[in-house]
């Protein structure tokens, strides 16, 4: 069974095709990285994934399951079995740390007071955070903290399939590196298959089992980092083989 | 949909006594959620006999919520008797882990709950007024700046704001102003006509409009369109950091911002008041030509003599104080956003209530302070 099946999607926006023709298999525990430049739909194609997007041609399934249709509760169990990161962590404003991780297992209705708390410092210890860390605001909050809230709350629901939208970004160095490294652990831990969209080649090679390539609308090439390095392309050379590039991925 | 194999719990008796508890099934929160609180007595009705073996390697899925449910069932350690996998294990510990970072967590005490709000209360209110007066202080000294440098008078912003705040506030002011003028003449023409006292329509909506309802109406409709606005935009601007990049840049907020405002409300405030009062009077007039029969011509011919001229001078000081305090609480709650959706959305409403509640406490002062003057004809 494969946690995602992308076969034949093509997107319109506004007149303008934003990609064509996107095939893509993941399988379980797969960790899979979506690379390519500025603007060219990375981000589209997660928007595209979690269902805020219509596809215009083609289907895309999760868990061997449409993400649409079938009626609102089975679309709503579906949407509980992945976990988003989303750039900026959206947290909720409004809510302290604790009431934005405990939001999605109040939403269930079905666990207790007790039972909610009891998760939500687990969640809290999960992401390295301390338990007076769940009295503040998210602005109270800096980046790094941010995202880590950001992916407790993605964590929340249990998933089976986490979603990160640029995790790295807006992180220095250091706290990139401790943020990518507990990704890694928590993902193995749980069993997670990890799809996550970035520019940053460092996290990229750290993170990824598999790296998907976003150019021209489509996918150019998808397989290990090594394979990919082995490809010729203008866009793969001008990505992987700049100077910089060579310098990160030789580090790794 | 994914059918899940619910959790089960099979028990058995062991040779010496013992009971052994063997879970299978998925403990995950999907299957979990279904039949919570059954599991939740079931696993609590045997915790407390003594010698159990928790026998969990039959379980076909465990995730966290499922580990928390047991672990909340043992009473927060490992049993003695447990027959686990190492990955089961290892989701223990890091709930284990989890207790551990967490015996700092205290709640407060609540027996003096009563006392902490009050208290909270007055601060709150005393930092009200201190920020309010500073406020006001700030623009007294901006203002005496502005004398000194004529050149750095935000002539832009003020024109900007007299435009957004007085200019396109004349047509819902002016409907206003007709309508609520029609209803008062209208209603005041079929008391008077019982007692044959037809004439002094002109007194009661004339009074009544010039001294007390147009400076009123003004100022409630400018505080719920304008001042509302203000709060909004300031807010939303502390939100985006946008306030810090101006100070950043060397431009001061209060001259740029918060000054702007209160001006323009200032100049604009007294002028809708003179339109809104004129519109009023037609509207009564209409009114008092249809039911009373009284001309337009007489109408306004007798004014001038039933109501004293010093009412209208009344009327537009009234719009002049209404506008800065709209524009002073408008600024002063706008100020106070903090960087999230919720305190927007308090601080505007807080802005509009506070200022249409001190505009009539405001007209009440007036009220008595100017009892002497342009009452008795």
């Amino acid at each position: 069974m494969s946690v995602i099946s992308i076969r034949d999607l093509s997107f319109r926006y506004e007149g303008e095709w934003i990609c064509r023709g996107i095939n893509i298999e993941v399988e379980r525990g797969d960790m899979v990285a979506l690379v390519g430049g500025s603007g060219c739909g990375k981000t589209t194609l997660l928007q595209l994934l979690i269902g805020l997007l219509t596809p215009t041609e083609g289907e895309i399934l999760l868990f061997d399951e449409p993400l649409f249709g079938g009626g609102e509760v089975r679309e709503r169990a579906l949407r509980r079995r992945f976990g988003v990161l989303f750039q900026h962590g959206a947290l909720f404003s409004a809510l302290s740390v604790y009431d934005n991780i405990a939001f999605p297992l109040r939403e269930l209705r079905r666990l207790d007071v007790g039972l909610i708390h009891d998760l939500v410092m687990l969640k809290l210890s999960m992401v390295e955070l301390l338990p007076r860390h769940a009295l503040m605001m998210p602005a109270e909050l800096s980046g790094g903290m941010a995202k880590r809230v950001a992916l407790a709350r993605a964590l929340a629901l249990e998933p089976e399939l986490l979603l990160l939208d640029e995790p790295t970004s807006g992180l220095d160095p250091d706290r990139s590196d401790s943020f990518v490294h507990l990704i890694r652990t928590l993902g193995r831990e749980l069993g997670l298959t990890v799809v996550f969209v970035t520019h940053d080649l460092e996290s990229m090679a750290e993170l990824a089992t598999r790296v998907a390539v976003l150019a021209e609308q489509r996918i150019l090439a998808i397989g290990s980092v090594e394979e990919i390095l082995g490809l010729d392309h203008p866009f793969i050379r001008n990505f992987f083989f700049s100077e910089r590039s060579q310098r990160i991925l030789k580090a790794h | 949909m994914r059918n899940h194999s619910p959790p089960g719990i099979d028990v058995r008796a062991l040779a010496d006594g013992a009971l052994e508890l063997r879970l299978s099934g998925e403990w995950t929160l999907g299957a979990l959620a279904e039949s919570l609180a059954a599991l939740q007595q079931h696993l609590a009705r045997h915790a407390s006999v003594k010698k159990v073996n928790w026998n969990c390697l039959n379980i076909a899925a465990l995730d966290s919520t499922g580990a928390m449910l047991l672990w909340r069932a043992w009473r927060r350690s490992l049993p003695q008797l447990l027959q686990a996998s190492p990955e089961q294990l290892a989701i223990f510990e890091r709930i284990a882990a989890a207790d551990r970072e967490r015996s700092g967590l205290m709640p407060a005490s609540q027996r003096f709950a009563w006392l902490l709000s009050i208290g909270t209360g007055a601060l709150r209110l005393f930092r009200h007024v201190s920020d309010f007066t500073s406020l006001i202080g700030r623009l007294l000294l901006d203002i005496a700046y502005l004398v000194r440098h004529p050149s750095a008078i935000p002539w832009r912003e003020i024109s900007a704001n007299m435009y957004k705040s007085g200019v396109r506030s004349m047509p819902v002011t002016a409907l206003v102003g007709f309508l609520i003028g029609v209803v008062l003449s209208f209603l005041s023409a079929l008391q008077l006509r019982n007692f044959g006292a037809d004439i002094y329509i002109i007194n009661i909506v004339g009074l009544g409009i010039i001294r007390e309802l147009g400076p009123l109406l003004v100022a409630v409709l400018v505080a719920g369109r304008s001042g509302s606005a203000m709060t909004a935009q300031l807010g939303v601007m502390r939100v985006t950091d946008e306030i810090d990049a101006l100070a950043a840049m060397g431009v001061s907020r209060s001259q740029r911002l918060i000054l702007p405002k209160v001006v323009a409300l200032a100049v604009t405030m007294p002028l809708l008041v003179l339109w809104t009062t004129a519109i009023a009077l037609i509207g009564g007039m209409v009114s008092a030509q249809i039911q009373l029969d009284i001309s337009y011509g007489y109408f306004i011919a007798t004014l001038p003599r039933a109501v004293a001229v010093s009412n209208l001078w009344i009327g537009l000081s009234k719009g002049l104080v209404f506008g800065i305090l709209v524009g002073l609480i408008a600024c002063h709650f706008g100020l106070r956003v903090r960087p999230n959706t919720e305190s927007l959305s308090a601080n505007t409403t807080a802005s509009v209530v506070t200022a249409i509640t001190l505009v009539i406490l405001a007209d009440a002062v007036f009220a008595i302070v100017m009892r002497e003057i342009g009452l008795r004809v």
